[in-house]
């Protein structure tokens, strides 16, 4: 495929031949595309059938694939730990929505102003993002340690808990990491949007009166409806690959407190060796991960609609 | 569409708002943001304690760090943790996470460039259903694949290499980095195209000398984009690797924390000789790196 691809460039560099090639009328050719189709097929789509053949399979990672019907969909639905997985998963995405969005939002537009100590600021705003997932849970399970971490160092007895140990407290601070990983990139694209904006819009507004308040919510808010998709769609949808973060961080613990999907699917494969019900887990990730952006992208369409004619 | 085009140029219109921040100022309602400004300055506080607890206790002793305040600097700060880090095969670890970021980056963005092009420049059923293929990917959760791609490389006798990392880390930067490159394809003008067609161009060579140039910041955005996810990616290592000599940086810190165990100085160490890199480069390219990371997601 890639020769078919690589020979015409010098050959056909002066063009002299080009034109008894087909393509000339019709755009480049469609083997262009198949390098790239290839892989992707290959390492994306083929796994993707290969996880729905797996659920119906035994296996334990090493030896023989064996055919076993619906056994392991029967071992992941009568197990209640999926059920928790599920309502763990649906929890981190709630909250961690319901924190991240409105800080992210926030903050783009107080970083999208022109005040140099905003500038300053958005600099180090920025610096989690260079962070790996592992060392961003490393560092916190540093901070959070009872006794040589952010507590005992601020002499504020209330810091100095066992944060990763209490499993009603553990869910939060799993939701606080994550906001403070990801809120950066959520700024950065709020920011965007926000400069975006036509300052006419707001020089109208200032004309008419409109207050700091008003401004924000008649003219900021609606222009950014479609960034508001964008975010929300990733945050939303991201939220099912937060496996590093939480694995470093917990584990899934204390007990299952914190084993979501991606995890629960990890352990079930790698580490109890049932490839075949974490084959199972797979599946149920990616109909949800479909179910969810399809929706968000439905959601996505329509509204886009409305701000286009909004803003026009 | 269009929006994301107008990445690169965002620093051209970054002005624009500046204006109409300050001109309320000057109209005489002066009245600056206080809550704003509160809100900004504890965000940075909720960003910046973790960063300093964890530079200040990697320049700790293991006594210091048991005896002293977690939250004051060292007395006498040490770089021996920095050193034991650094005798511990860092390099090693170093060079692997380079060689699978070079390595899945490259061929990931030629790839995906090639299909771009062919996407926004040909026709027909086959590239419309190609392109319906790459957005479909762009909503699966590819990580839910790991267990068959784990399957996959045992059979084809590539586990625990180098090149198990690069070949999924390549098919899955594809949908986005396709998606991204094709947006910006869309508005190279079309003239350009044709009259390079008139003077005898084949669809290879405008490609390289039209396509390429004028799409470049937004390459070099993708480029930084995937490199990103590549370098800072465990997953894959996690299952696909298991050996010190195929041990990227990210899954180093999690073995240096099993090795260290109690040494948490060495282990934040560890942490900070892994982020310096990109520290570097955000430093010294920072609009770039910020720039790569949305990858035109904004607006």
């Amino acid at each position: 495929m890639s020769t078919a691809t690589t020979t015409p460039r010098r050959e056909l560099g002066t063009g002299r031949t080009a034109g008894t090639r087909r393509t000339l009328e019709k755009g480049p050719s469609g083997w262009l595309a198949v390098p790239a189709l290839a892989f992707f097929m290959l390492f994306a789509i083929l796994p993707l059938l290969g996880v729905l053949f797996l659920s119906f399979t035994s296996w334990d990672g090493l030896g023989e694939i064996k055919l076993d019907g619906l056994s392991s969909w029967n071992t992941v639905l009568a197990d209640p730990v999926t059920g928790n997985a599920l309502l763990v998963t649906a929890k981190i995405m709630f909250f961690s929505f319901i924190v991240q969005a409105p800080i992210s939002l926030l903050l783009g537009v107080f970083t999208a102003a022109s005040q140099k100590y905003r500038a300053a600021l958005a600099v180090l705003y920025f610096v989690p993002l260079l962070l790996s997932s592992a060392a961003v849970a490393i560092a916190f399970k540093a901070l959070l340690d009872p006794n040589f971490g952010l507590g005992p160092g601020l002499g504020l007895p209330f810091l100095a808990q066992d944060w990763l140990g209490n499993s009603d407290l553990v869910l939060f601070v799993v939701v606080f990491v994550i906001a403070w990983q990801f809120v950066p990139f959520h700024t950065l694209i709020y920011q965007g949007g926000v400069r975006q904006i036509p300052a006419s819009l707001y020089e109208a507004a200032q004309i008419d009166g409109a207050g700091r308040i008003q401004q924000f919510f008649n003219i900021t808010l609606p222009q950014l409806k479609y960034t508001m998709i964008t975010s929300s769609t990733l945050m939303v949808v991201g939220s099912l690959a937060y496996f590093d973060l939480i694995f470093v961080l917990t584990a899934g613990g204390p007990g299952y407190s914190t084993r979501l999907l991606p995890l629960h699917m990890y352990l079930t494969g790698f580490k109890a060796n049932d490839m075949g019900a974490a084959s199972a887990l797979g599946v149920i990730l990616v109909v949800i991960g479909l179910a969810l952006a399809l929706f968000l992208q439905r959601l996505g369409g329509k509204n886009r609609n409305a701000s286009q004619l909004e803003g026009a | 569409m269009t929006s994301t085009t107008e990445l690169p140029t965002a620093p051209a219109a970054l002005p624009q708002p500046a204006t109409t921040r300050r001109r309320p100022t000057k109209l005489g309602r002066s009245r600056p943001n206080f809550l704003g400004g509160l809100g900004g300055w504890l965000w940075l506080a909720i960003i910046i304690v973790p960063v300093y607890y964890v530079v200040i206790t990697s320049l700790k002793n293991q006594a210091g760090f048991f005896t002293s305040n977690p939250m004051l600097p060292p007395a006498e700060p040490t770089l021996d943790n920095y050193k034991l880090v650094l005798e511990n095969d860092f390099a090693k670890y170093f060079a692997n996470s380079l060689i699978v970021t070079v390595g899945s980056v490259v061929p990931a963005l030629f790839v995906a460039f090639m299909a771009a092009y062919a996407i926004v420049r040909g026709k027909g059923r086959f590239l419309s259903w190609t392109n319906n293929v790459f957005l479909l990917g762009l909503a699966i959760p590819l990580h839910a694949t790991i267990i068959p791609i784990y399957w996959m490389i045992t059979k084809a006798h590539m586990y625990d290499t180098l090149l198990a990392l690069i070949l999924p880390s390549i098919a899955f930067a594809i949908p986005v980095s396709v998606l991204i490159l094709s947006n910006f394809m869309r508005d190279v003008p079309n003239e350009l195209f044709e009259s390079m067609r008139l003077d005898g161009c084949s669809d290879w060579a405008m490609m390289w000398r039209l396509a390429l140039p004028m799409t470049k910041p937004a390459v070099i955005t993708v480029g930084i984009y995937n490199a990103l996810h590549v370098w800072n990616g465990f997953l894959f290592p996690l299952i696909l690797t298991q050996s010190p000599d195929t041990r990227v940086l990210p899954l180093s810190l999690w073995t240096f924390q099993g090795e260290f165990s109690v040494n948490i100085p060495a282990v934040l160490a560890s942490v900070v000789l892994a982020t310096l890199p990109l520290l570097v480069i955000y430093v010294v390219a920072r609009r770039q790196l910020l720039s790569g990371l949305t990858a035109g997601f904004s607006k």
